[in-house]
């Protein structure tokens, strides 16, 4: 089915929900919260319109709108969808149904300015992943800044500094967008366009090695930040800690991925060989992160903490399979790591965001994260134990479940181009098991249950869905877990198109 | 055209301000007329638009006004399309002050007539500057300015930060004057010519001991005189302090009429009488102004972290933001260290300069009516009274929050594209250590200003009853906030406007 302007509805549809909330009476929670569900559909339906209405046939970029926007400056209102953005629009629009869905239940107070900044949020995001024109591209990737930021102050917990949580995460992604702003001008004073697609032909930089790495790192370091790589991780703990649960699952399912899309659409195709060049310094780095990011998952007691440096450590494995994706090697293997690189973005969107979910779920009950406080859960919580079971095994990557499918692919390819990098990187499997069934698994939900300590950390203030799961929190969790499943039987799902674009990425590009 | 039309915006503010004066006299007896000032001023200052956009429509070429001396030309004022952009500038300042001043105003003094009458006449002032283009011209605008400035920032004459803030101005200011005209006794001296263009003829004919004695010096002095006005650092001294006391109007004004005003006049004197300096070996005033530039935004931006009080705030902000137009006017010299031979055409810096100037008049215009309002209301000017706003009026908390980001520089704001001409500029000159600086300062500044929005958004007030907004208050907040969209989501006509004003003066470069 063709709908014309069928991206610029999905951009802008929830831009139009959140004005048209701005404008609800704030005492209307009620409608408020249905209305923005509802109107989060629409984007979300018109993204499954885009999944099916791709065409392999064609040529990669698809949907394409294209105007003149600022003509002094060349600026273009150019967006496409290609293999690469649809499935992170479909994520996108998927992860902020069901955070819309999940806070309408949970979120409490200050209501009409939560959904109005989440729809701003979602609008910001999705504009990212179909922007073609380095300004616009600029545009969206700024505005999304802002509602992160009022959402992780508002409506954080007192006791994770949420203000200064807030301030970090903007401080830190502002210093890495300003870099980029200075290095998207200059592509465009070299190539007189800002346009995505026209860029890689008029090969920026190419006669003067130096300059070209200064606008690659630049750009990259940017990028790096919202992945985020070590070391520019650490606004991402506190952040991730301070938010509203939906808060957190938008941030780790989203917002890290608009990181690692910029890497894939901009970074290969403008400076293949500067990012070649430095393939082994950044597959060093995205090592270095996975292990990191797992050992200090470890070492955390507080459950969202840890799933926060797990974070760190999953997208270490997609800078892995992509700094291997760039790296000298045979094509097949390169397109094997660009793929597993995709697929782990996708998979980590779904299964981080699910278990953000899940972290929320509990704390609704408790008001607790400590993990000293838990143990025993699985016989009280059967149906959550369940749901976390299956979560906690795609993350740790096992056989059947969507995690083991990419951190195949990203080792795969990873073997084959740069193996002493991917055999250290091994370990971090090795690491992910661990404080996933010793941390996760045992400490909350093995063990004896003590009846005593649960009369201490479950608040029967709080108390107020229940003991296990609520339906509308297993309805939340649904998708997700049956996305887990769907993708480890059968990945080629989602691979068909992921692989379509990486061919076309890479071979236009090496 | 007969030459005396051309002085139409000029004329049109003049007989405003006597009006006013006139109708001060003959309602003494009838205070409740009193509300009428602001309207006339209004109606003044939009009627002084019009004329100003007449004229920019019709004028072409550059229009010298002759005053004949002697039986030697020497042109004194120049009506070009450069000069009409900054009395287009001028009077929409005197609009927006007009209007937000009403309420302030009356709530603090009687003598409410000779307010308004003193503000257009700063608003004349500041027109005859931007179009001098001869150094006695400059200097009678200059100290027209200068006067009125210190009249209106003491207006408040029972309010001691008032008088203390005009008596430092006034005290600052005579110096900086004092120190221009030095400079300008000194060129003349070198020249023997007091119009611009005469004097970059006879600096071409100077030999190169008049250039290291004369020239040097005088441009240094010129560029103390001018950093003064626009509270450039290290001379922006009584600047905190005179924002701080000031009618917060006037502070208005001050932050968005003067600064403009003296970057207009920097940009004609440097490039008409000193092209040749522009980065010759021995004399650089490029290199003078960029050392200036980083230093001004950098000390702007620190101090301002610490400030509590919001007028003091905005005035370190204004003393970093003019920082940032400073790279426009040194950017102005098409190619002076290699840039790229492959540059596509980027506007001039002279051009980011009128963009940012712009940007900034819509921002800060907004952001000292929202200051108003809250002022009006709780009585106070610090930084956490602006606690709860959110609850308290959500419309004000939200455009303040976009007006912080535009300063910051964040799109979709006018701000943003300010900021994307004026790097964009830098970065064709090859300037990337001042780019680099400038958005390193950048991201300094998101500091203080989400932490206006860090008080208006996350921490509660024991206060929350609504805040009323006046009616005239709501309208310049509304117009300005829609134009910091319109400039970056439609930016098409301003770049059109800035474009055409900047050309004259970059072609003659």
């Amino acid at each position: 089915m063709n709908i014309p302007f069928i991206l610029s509805l999905i951009v802008f549809l929830p831009l139009l929900g959140s004005i048209v909330v701005m404008f609800m009476p704030g005492t209307k929670e009620k409608e408020i919260k249905n209305f923005s569900i509802i109107i989060s559909l629409f984007p979300f339906i018109l993204s499954i319109l885009l999944w099916t209405g791709y065409d392999y046939t064609q040529g990669q970029y698809q949907f394409v709108q294209d105007y003149s926007w600022i003509p002094s400056l060349n600026v273009r209102f150019h967006m496409a969808a290609d293999g690469l953005s649809i499935p992170l629009i479909f994520l996108t629009t998927l992860l902020s149904v069901l955070s819309f869905w999940y806070s309408s239940r949970v979120i409490k107070y200050r209501v009409k300015e939560f959904f109005a900044l989440f729809l701003m949020l979602e609008m910001g995001m999705l504009g990212v992943f179909v922007a073609l024109d380095l300004v616009l591209f600029y545009f969206f990737w700024e505005i999304g800044l802002v509602p992160m930021f009022l959402l992780i102050g508002i409506w954080g917990q007192e006791k994770d500094r949420p203000q200064y949580s807030a301030i970090k995460f903007f401080l830190y992604t502002l210093v890495g967008s300003v870099a980029m702003l200075l290095a998207f001008i200059a592509i465009y004073l070299q190539t007189g366009t800002w346009d995505v697609t026209a860029i890689p032909a008029m090969m920026p930089f190419a006669s003067n090695p130096t300059l070209a790495a200064v606008a690659f790192w630049a750009i990259f370091i940017a990028f790096a930040i919202k992945v985020p790589l070590f070391p520019f991780h650490t606004w991402l703990p506190d952040a991730h800690t301070a938010a509203p649960t939906a808060g957190s699952v938008i941030l780790a399912g989203v917002l890290l991925k608009l990181g690692g899309y910029g890497m894939i659409r901009i970074l290969i195709p403008f400076f293949p060989q500067t990012f070649r060049y430095f393939a082994v310094f950044i597959a060093v780095f995205g090592v270095i992160s996975m292990i990191y990011g797992a050992l200090v998952s470890m070492a955390q007691w507080d459950l969202k903490r840890l799933i926060a440096y797990s974070s760190v450590s999953h997208m270490g494995y997609f800078t892995l399979g992509l700094a291997a994706a760039v790296y000298y090697g045979d094509p097949e293997s390169q397109i094997i790591a660009l793929n597993g690189a995709i697929l782990q973005m996708f998979n980590h969107g779904i299964i981080t965001g699910g278990f953000f979910f899940l972290v929320g779920v509990l704390y609704e009950r408790t008001h607790t994260r400590d993990l000293k406080a838990f143990g025993g859960l699985s016989s009280r919580l059967p149906k959550y134990y369940a749901v976390m079971m299956v979560t906690a095994f795609a993350s740790l990557g096992l056989p059947g479940l969507a995690g083991f499918i990419s951190e195949l692919l990203v080792f795969r390819g990873a073997y084959a181009t740069m193996p002493a990098i991917a055999i250290v990187g091994i370990i971090a499997i090795v690491l992910t098991a661990a404080y996933i069934l010793w941390k996760i698994i045992q400490y909350v939900f093995l063990g004896e249950f003590s009846p005593e300590k649960w009369s201490k950390i479950f608040d029967v203030k709080h108390w107020s869905f229940g003991e296990d799961m609520a339906p509308f929190e297993l309805i939340t969790m649904a998708p997700l877990v049956f996305g887990m499943v769907l993708i480890g039987v059968y990945p080629s799902v989602i691979l068909r198109m992921i692989n379509h674009a990486s061919q076309i990425i890479l071979g236009s590009a090496y | 055209m007969n030459d005396i039309l051309l002085l139409l915006p000029e004329f049109v503010l003049l007989i405003s301000a006597f009006v006013i004066f006139i109708l001060d006299l003959l309602w003494k007896k009838q205070p409740e007329k009193a509300g009428m000032f602001p309207v006339l001023a209004l109606l003044g200052s939009l009627a002084a638009f019009a004329a100003t956009i007449f004229l920019w429509m019709s004028g072409g070429i550059r229009l010298d006004i002759i005053a004949t001396d002697s039986g030697n030309q020497v042109p004194m004022l120049a009506v070009d399309q450069f000069a009409l952009f900054f009395k287009a500038y001028v009077a929409l300042t005197l609009a927006f002050v007009s209007v937000i001043a009403t309420d302030y105003i009356r709530a603090r003094t009687p003598f409410r007539g000779e307010f308004y009458a003193l503000t257009i006449m700063a608003g004349l002032a500041l027109m005859l500057v931007a179009s001098s283009v001869n150094l006695v011209m400059i200097f009678l605008a200059f100290e027209f300015l200068s006067i009125t400035s210190y009249l209106l920032t003491g207006y408040l004459r029972d309010d001691e930060l008032s008088i203390e803030a005009a008596l430092k101005y006034f005290l600052y200011g005579s110096v900086a004057s004092a120190v221009m005209l030095f400079g300008f006794s000194l060129i003349f001296g070198a020249t023997g010519s007091v119009d611009l263009v005469g004097i970059a003829q006879g600096l071409a004919k100077a030999d190169h001991t008049i250039t290291t004695f004369l020239v040097f010096p005088s441009l240094v002095l010129i560029i103390v005189g001018l950093g003064f006005k626009i509270a450039l650092v290290p001379f922006h001294q009584w600047s905190p302090e005179a924002y701080q006391g000031a009618p917060t109007p006037i502070t208005a004004f001050l932050s968005v009429g003067p600064k403009a005003a003296g970057f207009a006049l920097m940009a004609r004197i440097l490039t008409i009488a000193f092209p040749a300096f522009a980065a010759s070996a021995n004399v650089s005033w490029i290199v003078i102004l960029s050392g200036i530039a980083m230093l001004t935004m950098t000390f702007g931006n620190v101090v301002a972290l610490w400030q509590k009080d919001i007028k003091r705030l905005f005035a370190y902000s204004s003393i970093a933001q003019a920082g940032y137009m400073l790279i426009g006017v040194v950017a102005i010299a098409p190619q002076y260290v290699g840039g790229s031979p492959e540059v596509v055409g980027w506007p001039q810096g002279l051009n980011g300069l009128l963009m940012y100037l712009l940007a900034y008049l819509f921002t800060n215009i907004g952001v000292f009516a929202i200051i108003i309002a809250m002022e009006n209301k709780t009585g106070s000017t610090a930084i956490n009274s602006y606690a709860g706003l959110i609850k308290r009026s959500p419309y004000l908390a939200v455009a303040f929050l976009i007006f912080l980001l535009s300063l910051i520089g964040i799109p979709p704001t006018a701000g943003f594209i300010g900021k994307l001409f004026v790097f964009g500029a830098a970065i064709t000159q090859g300037m990337f250590v001042l780019a680099f600086v400038a958005i390193i300062n950048s991201v300094i500044s998101v500091y203080y200003y989400l932490g206006i929005s860090r008080q208006m958004f996350f921490t509660q007030s024991d206060d929350t009853s609504p805040i009323a907004v006046s009616g005239p208050l709501n309208a310049v907040v509304t117009i300005t906030l829609v134009l910091v969209l319109a400039m970056a989501l439609w930016a098409q006509p301003f770049i059109d406007w800035t474009t055409n004003s900047a050309q004259i003066i970059a072609s003659s470069f």
